[in-house]
């Protein structure tokens, strides 16, 4: 849907006239609302319906907070998250009923918890509101009486009419009225909406351009209709008169505009909305795992409770002379009692799912970014860009990937285009042999009005802007600027080719109130007036221009690709030109068809008539004038073709060799032709030369049918796969054959159409199974939509792998939000893909380090992180868990209220959270030259996995448990004879578990940093300095000491220090073993690794010490 | 293993004997006093002879040991108030909630609070070697059986004006079933009221459900006999301790202490079983990586 403007009535002087907004609903016709706005005397316009029309200026949509607003908003919205919400409910069991455990164990990491997601959110709250405020206040230029106000932005409303001098930003939506330049243009940059740096050129409303001042604009009453708001900021709109708020005003002194969108309903801000929530493969396991945990908690607690009952039948267990209950607790109701159990049970065990483990996660994740954004690696000297990271939710889904969906132009080329020959009537041209225009001339062989037309059509039929730095408008220069000029465009390819046609002897001088002025190759100046553009479109696949020759004569000029020119030619030398274009796409040049058609006065008065009909259209405007050009774009003559190089980036082609390596698949997905992209495809190594192209194209289908083609090929891939099983670890192995499947657009959009018959779904299977046996595949001749139909077609497979997608033009961003990862090259063609991508980088061979190295230790990190968690919990609860047996199941804590609390958030934190940020199990280097494939499909979070460490949990706390308890029963362990008691039980079996799950982490570390050795020796240490001081002396505000000295009395007995350090040692041991029989038997890709590694050093040592020795 | 070596000789130089005298068997010369209450009076009383094969060279300990008691029960464990003990005169008067439901008697609060206090142990035990017929009490020190700490600082008398026990713990009233109040446990001033250290040992709640508890030491007079000779001894009981309702067991032991503590046949005996785990599997792991590790490192090593 194109978005419409057109002041359709005009009444000059007419006194009190009625000014109609109209909003159209983009689905449908019926309006959505009517406004109106009666234009009082002077032009006041106020407001008679109440109308949505957001006056003020919020930028930030997510400003969610007021500064009264905030406690109870922000306390809402973090316990609605589920863990928040299953701790607050802890805690308040724990304030309502009589718990085991005081209130404060929960309720102190809750609170640090919110606290700090609080002033987190609060503080980012409080930049926007900052943000805004400079924006609602910065001063805008209000026509008002006829005079020029300067109020805040903040006072702006939809129908005021605005004033923007050079070089200011616009501060709403606006319709273009008139500009201080004579022609009703200005030029605008749109840098601050989406990066692109080239000059645009807007046109003022035909009827009010010539209302030059305040007054003038002032008496003037029109109406305005106009569409719903919506946030396309490129639909090629009639929308040469419609000024983008953020868009900067270049070049021109002022214009005048009226306001349409403002506030938030602004194409910017429209803009802004966030994407949608993407979650990775951890995060979904962590909550499976989660949920799993709150089973066994509540099986715990069921469990535990019945056992209570049970046991507590015979009532000396229940009440025991010296036990007695209180007398509320003796007419307590029986199921509310053990209801209450069941909770108190419940509290007990809570600390089994850890709300410090969001903490660490998301600090984990927020400063792990940190290590991409700094990566020195990853910075690219040339633009001065580093990467960004837009989300660092998805940090470890880097190193899950396994499909790579990849843009080809812009993304594995540089995007940086050359103009390399043009192929006139089938004489070629190249600009780099010929240099002057003598030589040329001679030649030239082919009808001399051909080629004329031919460099003429170049040079008019672009969008191509002149950067005038010095040349200010309006200035009459006869003499022409003898200097090269610098052009910008948005597309790199018609700068190539204006550049290129000027060393052909034909410059293009600038553009000036609609006359296009040419220089030719006799140096006279040649002035065409351009009458129409019909800009390029990615559907059409070319543009077209219509210009008055100085002679007067009419003519259209198109360009575009081969496929879309060809059809429309009528004459010409088809045969010729298609096979030198043909030629040229093989060797990866992109090609572009030049043809023209002469229109007479008629013609083009019909032409016009038609336009107007289509751009006046309210309704499905896009679509009328897609029908109108593909009605004026017909019967051609063919002029020729032209060439233009785009390079390779550095280093791609080693790049998709470093990938494929890794086991991750490449595909290539674009809009060029099939020849240039399988060109490229070879280039960059995708393809090799005895990779077994498999073509999935139009003109097979045509030849075949879409079943018999599919089903030839799934044929093919298959019988390949049931004679050779393939080796698992490297894709690459020389013995089997690699595919490469081709497929076109069409042919995809064949596969995709649903069939009535419901086959398709069938098409589909074997088109996946197909691509699951290729190693490479590429797709040309892909709309934007397509790019993102294939990531989801792969996405929702049944293997449900993890996709990425990286490009670098509008085209990709469909693709890039639907893929699992979206990456952004920071490229030419402006920031679009970038603002919407989860990563930006500068150049596609980062991709390397990013996916194989950051990626990967991303993964590792955290899926450690999380099994480590959850088992380090497990070997603290599961202690007092068996202890219930031994204490009559009365929820008796076995460790004190302080380690209770502190077990988390201090004793154990630190080393996990730097060894979640720190960890490297092998060096980048390595990891960068043999990719290693362990941690595919989720490997390390895996059930398998979990299972060990919850088991491993397990056998330590039973370890722990029943260590301390044959240790300390009945006997006596200390040398003067006194006994210990239950706090004393309680703290060995803690000591143990403090070092057990240190050590084991420390056994997990292999990349030792003094901050390593710093942390985890740290934390040990603060445990007994902690300990210490906590038993050292009475705390006043306490009402129980009963910590008091245990942990020096503990110290002070041998058997407890032996015993100790025997738990420590069995504990450790099932894992040590575990690591070592692996390791040597069952060596996974990361340890031969590891271990050649380790050789290779043993090795250079050697050869260091034999060098020492001789 | 020599840590374990150690281990196990020192475990074999203890001595221990443990007499049950619960009484529940019939045999039992404590059987008549298996139902006694707190408060009969007079006591019931019985002797139990026993003979110790070898002598107790060093100092002797004297424990109490119950079973099936549960003093870690939650109710139970809380049931105390540390700033009453710690002499804290507002919680005097005033004890804390969680001693409840004894926390007060007949309106007065009663100090020491709770049911740990409220069900301290109370049978009295003495010792007599037999000689020829001749009963030779044994002396037992009471002092030096509870922590230190715990003596010093963690419990206190309260304070006021002067001395006197009575007066100190004036407004307060005993717990329910002992027979005395607080300030009449021991006849020395400094083992007396919160501070006795029978009362401290049984404040210090036990891990599990069997415990035993220091009761009194023996000390070895001279070089030239030991502690306790071997010969028959008799142990004589005041029974006031009811343990039968609940299934429990109460002992007397007796035992000597190294500086590792008492006798603990686990340390030793887990010492050896992990050295000789380790042992093997180090024996195990160097012949798998004899036969496997050289394999992966040179099959795989690129270039």
């Amino acid at each position: 849907m194109g978005f419409l403007i057109c002041l359709k009535h005009i009444y000059p002087g007419y006194f009190l006239s009625v000014v109609v907004i109209r909003v159209l609903s983009f689905q449908s016709s019926v309006f959505a609302f009517r406004a109106k706005f009666r234009c009082l005397a002077h032009g006041i316009i106020w407001l008679s319906a109440s109308i949505s029309v957001i006056s003020s200026y919020p930028i930030s949509f997510e400003m969610k907070y007021t500064f009264w607003n905030f406690v109870p908003k922000n306390l809402f919205e973090q316990f609605r998250r589920i863990a928040n919400f299953y701790f607050l409910i802890i805690f308040l069991v724990q304030l309502i009923i009589d718990t085991p455990t005081s209130p404060v164990t929960s309720g102190l990491p809750l609170l640090f918890v919110i606290t700090v997601t609080a002033i987190k959110q609060g503080y980012e709250d409080w930049l926007r509101h900052k943000a805004d405020n400079a924006i609602n206040h910065c001063p805008v230029h209000f026509i008002q009486h006829g005079k020029l106000v300067r109020k805040q932005s903040q006072k702006l409303r939809v129908g005021d009419i605005v004033m923007v001098k050079e070089n200011e930003t616009f501060p709403c939506d606006l319709i273009f009225l008139s500009s201080s330049r004579g022609d009703g243009t200005c030029f605008v940059t749109t840098t601050g909406l989406d990066g692109e740096s080239s000059q645009k050129t807007y046109y003022a409303v035909q009827d009010t351009k010539a209302f030059h001042n305040e007054q003038e604009i002032d008496a003037l009453h029109a109406t305005i209709e106009c569409e719903q708001p919506q946030p396309d900021l490129y639909k090629p709109l009639g929308s040469e008169n419609l000024l983008l708020r953020g868009a900067t005003l270049k070049n021109t002194e002022k214009i005048f505009g009226v306001a349409i969108y403002t506030g938030m309903e602004t194409k910017m801000a429209l803009n802004y909305q966030s994407k949608s929530q993407k979650r990775s493969a951890v995060e979904k396991s962590m909550n499976v795992f989660l949920v799993v945990y709150l089973g066994i908690l509540v099986s715990k607690a069921v469990i535990n409770t019945v056992l209570k009952y049970a046991w507590q039948s015979d009532p000396f267990r229940d009440e025991p002379w010296y036990n007695q209950k209180t007398e509320p607790e003796k007419k307590r109701n029986l199921f509310l009692q053990a209801f209450t159990d069941f909770l108190a049970f419940m509290v007990l065990f809570n600390y089994i799912i850890p709300v410090s483990m969001y903490v660490t996660v998301e600090m984990q994740k927020f400063l792990g970014s940190y290590f991409l954004a700094w990566d020195e690696e990853m910075f690219d000297e040339g633009t001065g860009e580093g990467p960004l990271v837009n989300t660092s939710d998805l940090n470890e889904e880097l190193g899950q990937i396994e499909y790579v969906f990849t843009d080809k132009t812009g993304t594995l080329t540089e995007n940086n285009m050359e103009f390399v020959e043009c192929c006139i009537e089938g004489h070629v041209y190249i600009p780099h042999v010929i240099c002057n225009v003598s030589s040329l001339m001679s030649l030239t062989h082919g009808p001399q009005n051909r080629e004329e037309l031919f460099f003429r059509a170049l040079c008019l039929c672009h969008t191509v802007q002149v950067k005038d730095d010095d040349s200010v408008d309006g200035l009459e220069k006869d003499e022409v600027p003898r200097k090269p000029c610098v052009y910008i465009s948005s597309s790199p390819d018609e700068v190539a080719l204006v550049e290129g046609i000027q060393r052909l002897g034909y410059t293009f001088l600038r553009l000036k109130e609609n006359y296009m002025e040419i220089l030719n190759r006799e140096n006279n100046i040649e002035k065409f007036e351009l009458l129409e553009v019909f800009s390029f479109d990615s559907v059409r696949r070319r543009m077209s221009v219509i210009v008055r020759s100085p002679t007067g004569d009419i003519f259209l000029f198109c360009k575009g690709a081969d496929s879309s020119i060809f059809p429309r030619v009528k004459e010409g030398k088809i045969d010729q030109v298609r096979s030198r274009v043909q030629r040229n796409a093989v060797e990866g040049l992109r090609t572009l068809c030049v043809a023209y058609k002469k229109l007479s006065a008629e013609e083009y008065s019909d032409v016009q008539e038609l336009l107007q009909g289509a751009k006046l259209a309210l309704q499905e405007r896009d679509k009328k004038l897609a029908e109108v050009y593909e009605q004026i774009e017909t019967d051609f003559i063919l002029l020729g073709a032209t060439a233009v190089e785009d390079r390779l980036q550095e280093k791609a082609a080693d790049t998709i060799e470093a990938l494929q390596k890794a086991g991750i698949k490449v595909w290539v997905l674009t809009g060029d032709k099939m020849e240039t992209a399988a060109a490229t495809c070879y280039a960059c190594k995708l393809f090799r030369r005895n990779t077994q192209i498999l073509e999935l194209t139009t003109k097979k289908i045509e030849e075949q049918s879409l079943h018999d083609v599919l089903f030839d090929l799934n044929k093919t891939v298959i019988r390949q796969n049931g004679s050779l099983t393939r080796d698992t670890f490297s894709g690459l192995s020389a013995d089997t054959q690699d595919y490469g499947l081709i497929i076109d657009g069409a042919a995809l959009s064949l596969i995709m159409k649903p069939r009535y018959d419901g086959s398709s779904g069938n098409y589909r299977e074997i088109f996946l199974n197909i691509c699951r046996n290729c190693t490479a595949v590429l797709c040309c001749r892909m709309a934007p939509l397509q790019k993102a139909q294939i990531v989801k077609l792969i996405k929702l497979s049944k293997e449900r792998p993890i996709t990425l997608a990286i490009g670098d033009g509008a085209n990709d961003v469909s693709m890039i939000l639907e893929a699992h990862v979206g990456i952004g090259v920071i490229g030419k063609e402006g920031r679009q893909a970038a603002r919407n991508s989860d990563y930006a980088i500068p150049k596609f061979k980062h991709l390397k380090k990013m996916l194989l190295v950051h990626g990967h230790f991303y993964y590792i990190r955290i899926s450690e992180l999380v099994q480590y968690f959850f088992y380090k919990n497990v070997c603290f609860i599961f202690p007092q868990f068996l202890y219930q047996f031994f204490c009559g199941f009365s929820q008796q804590t076995l460790y004190d209220t302080a380690y209770l609390t502190l077990y988390n958030i201090s004793f154990t934190s630190l080393p996990i959270l730097l060894y979640s940020l720190m960890e490297q199990h092998v060096s980048p280097e390595t990891l960068k030259r043999e990719p290693s494939l362990d941690v595919a499909k989720n490997a390390l979070l895996r059930w398998h996995a979990f299972v060990y460490w919850t088991f491993l949990g397990v056998f330590d706390a039973v370890v722990f448990f029943f260590g301390a308890y044959f240790l300390l029963n009945n006997t006596v362990v200390t040398s003067n004879g006194q006994i210990f008691g239950n706090w004393t039980f309680g703290t060995v079996v803690f000591t143990v578990l403090v070092f057990t799950v240190t050590f084991k982490l420390a056994i997990d570390t292999h990349y030792w940093t003094w901050i390593n050795h710093f942390v985890i020796w740290g934390s040990l240490v603060f445990y007994i300095v902690f300990s210490l001081l906590w038993g050292g002396i009475t705390w006043p505000f306490l009402n129980y000491q009963r910590m008091y000295y245990v942990f020096m009395q503990m110290l002070s007995s041998g058997p407890a220090w032996l015993g100790i350090i025997l738990l420590i040692t069995v504990s450790l041991l099932p894992d040590v073993l575990k690591k070592v029989l692996c390791r040597e038997l069952w060596p996974t890709a990361t340890e031969r690794i590891q271990v050649n590694n380790l050789f290779h050093c043993e090795v250079r040592h050697f050869l260091y010490y034999k060098c020492l020795i001789t | 293993h020599s840590t374990s070596e150690i281990i196990i000789l020192k475990a074999a130089e203890f001595k221990k004997t443990k007499i049950d005298y619960t009484g529940t068997e019939p045999s039992s010369p404590c059987n008549k006093c298996l139902n006694v209450s707190w408060d009969s009076t007079p006591p019931c009383t019985c002797t139990i002879n026993f003979t110790l094969e070898h002598a107790f060279e060093s100092n002797v300990f004297m424990y109490y040991g119950l079973s099936n008691f549960y003093q870690n029960h939650r109710r139970y464990v809380k049931s105390r108030d540390d700033s009453q003990l710690n002499g804290d005169n507002s919680s005097l008067l005033n004890p804390s909630k969680e001693c409840e439901p004894y926390r007060t008697n007949e309106d007065k609060p009663i100090a020491p609070c709770g049911a740990i206090a409220n069900s301290m142990f109370n049978d009295t035990l003495e010792l007599y070697r037999i000689d020829n017929d001749t009963r030779t009490p044994i002396t037992l020190i009471k002092k030096g059986i509870a922590w230190w700490t715990d003596k010093n600082v963690k419990f206190r008398n309260p304070t006021g004006d002067g001395n006197n026990l009575t007066a100190l713990f004036q407004g307060t009233t005993k717990p329910v079933n002992w027979p005395k109040p607080v300030y009449m446990l021991d006849s020395e001033p400094d083992n007396n009221g919160f501070i006795n250290e029978d009362f401290i040992v049984w404040m210090r709640t036990a891990a599990l459900p069997t415990f035993r508890k220091l009761y009194r030491l023996i000390e070895r007079k001279n070089n030239f006999q030991p502690t306790l000779q071997a010969g028959k001894y008799s142990l004589d009981i005041a029974y006031n301790y009811p343990v039968h309702s609940f299934d429990g067991r109460k002992r007397m032991i007796l035992s000597t202490i190294s500086w590792m503590g008492g006798k603990n046949p686990f340390l030793g005996i887990a010492y050896i079983t992990v050295g000789s785990i380790c042992f093997f599997l180090g024996v195990v792991l160097l012949f798998i990586h004899h036969k496997y590790g050289n394999r992966n490192t040179s099959a795989d090593i690129p270039n």
